[in-house]
């Protein structure tokens, strides 16, 4: 039996690896925090303490192993992964995988890219920018303009994030385009209400998410995390609102 | 209203899509969303506040979740991240911003500790739905 038991090196990286992806992909603290702990105590060690902030994760468990450390650089939202991820420490749980076939599956899904084709993301951000104008009470002559600078923002978003790995300049270029681009369309008498169209199409870069999450992360005592979400939270929202500002202060 | 209804649904299926939520789930996203849209848009139109109205909004947005997530055997922030999307203050913020830029500090502020206490609204209700949900498991587990 005791040769059975996987090392517990092992189970701290298949911890730590499981953790990582939660974090990146934009699971909640708690989850991630309990998703590791569940998973050391189902592999033998029945006591583990695990530190997840945004930025990223300590492990340790009791005894004289090392604690270990992982940064994250990047994080993005992918709740496919955090659904496959939550599966895996399922079936580790219930005893249906080993640990080596979990650490298998688990690097497969980093490496792996799940996400939608570009032009369907595209085109989502774009119709929900229509939708998000109408539900503010917009007009329906509005509803093509709305949809075009949304379009337009979150392609620029995409493009320029790509390019230079600050999401702040992202958000910031692509609100700027955004703001012109609605302008112009007011200009030359294709769209109506600005305020409306420039709200539409600005919703999917809001930080809605990490808002709520921080919220919710600093209610649950996770204090560090939750205010750093906030922080990075309120750069967005600054990003947005200078971008959109630095429009209005020329018109 | 049946716009309203339509375009939270798109709204937030389409928002699921950014979010990645896994595609046979998407359906489900459109209508947890177009259900707190509802709830939502109905408090306001029988002037209750804006903040009050969020709050039952998430509430309920947090209770459709919790019976997704059991049905589907998927994490409940699939849902509950998708179906918050159409609550999140940021029209509010927004205006917020530009007052700010136009100088006109005392709106702005106004309208930036509304957003803030709208978004606080919001993570209370998912919050407190999920305790009473704990709550009763163990209740009833014991």
């Amino acid at each position: 039996m005791e040769n059975k038991l996987p090392q517990t090196i092992e189970v701290i990286d298949l911890c730590l690896l499981a953790g990582k992806i939660m974090l990146q992909c934009g699971a909640e603290t708690y989850r991630v925090e309990d998703t590791m702990t569940r998973i050391a105590s189902s592999l033998g060690i029945p006591s583990s303490h695990s530190y997840v902030t945004p930025t990223g994760i300590i492990f340790s468990i009791d005894g004289t192993e090392p604690a270990k450390l992982i940064r994250i650089y990047e994080r993005t939202t992918d709740l496919y992964k955090v659904t496959v991820v939550n599966g895996i420490s399922r079936k580790i749980s219930s005893g249906a995988l080993t640990s080596d076939e979990a650490f298998k599956k688990l690097m497969d899904i980093e490496k792996a890219n799940f996400t939608f084709p570009l032009y369907q993301q595209i085109l989502a951000a774009a119709i929900s920018s229509g939708c998000f104008l109408m539900m503010f009470l917009g007009q329906w002559k509005d509803f093509i303009p709305a949809i075009i600078t949304g379009g337009v923002g979150f392609i620029c978003f995409v493009y320029i994030h790509n390019l230079v790995k600050i999401k702040f300049f992202a958000e910031f270029m692509a609100s700027v385009v955004i703001g012109l681009s609605a302008y112009l369309l007011v200009y030359l008498g294709i769209g109506v209400q600005l305020d409306k169209i420039i709200i539409g199409s600005v919703m999917p870069l809001v930080p809605g998410l990490l808002i709520t999450n921080a919220v919710r992360d600093l209610m649950a005592g996770h204090l560090v995390a939750g205010l750093s979400k906030g922080a990075e939270a309120f750069l967005t929202a600054c990003a947005i609102g200078t971008g959109i500002a630095i429009v209005f202060a020329f018109y | 209203m049946i716009v309203h209804l339509i375009t939270s649904f798109v709204a937030t299926a389409a928002f699921a899509i950014l979010f990645n939520a896994p595609k046979k789930t998407l359906f489900q996203c459109g209508f947890v969303g177009m259900a707190g849209w509802f709830v939502y848009i109905s408090l306001v139109e029988y002037d209750y506040d804006a903040v009050l109205a969020s709050f039952i909004a998430a509430f309920f947005i947090a209770i459709i979740s919790q019976i997704f997530a059991k049905m589907y055997k998927t994490p409940i922030i699939i849902f509950s991240i998708s179906g918050i999307i159409p609550l999140v203050p940021g029209g509010t913020a927004y205006d917020a911003m530009r007052h700010f830029v136009e100088n006109d500090y005392n709106t702005a502020i106004q309208l930036a500790a509304k957003a803030f206490m709208i978004s606080g609204a919001i993570a209370v209700g998912l919050v407190i739905s999920e305790v009473l949900n704990q709550l009763i498991l163990k209740i009833r587990l014991k």
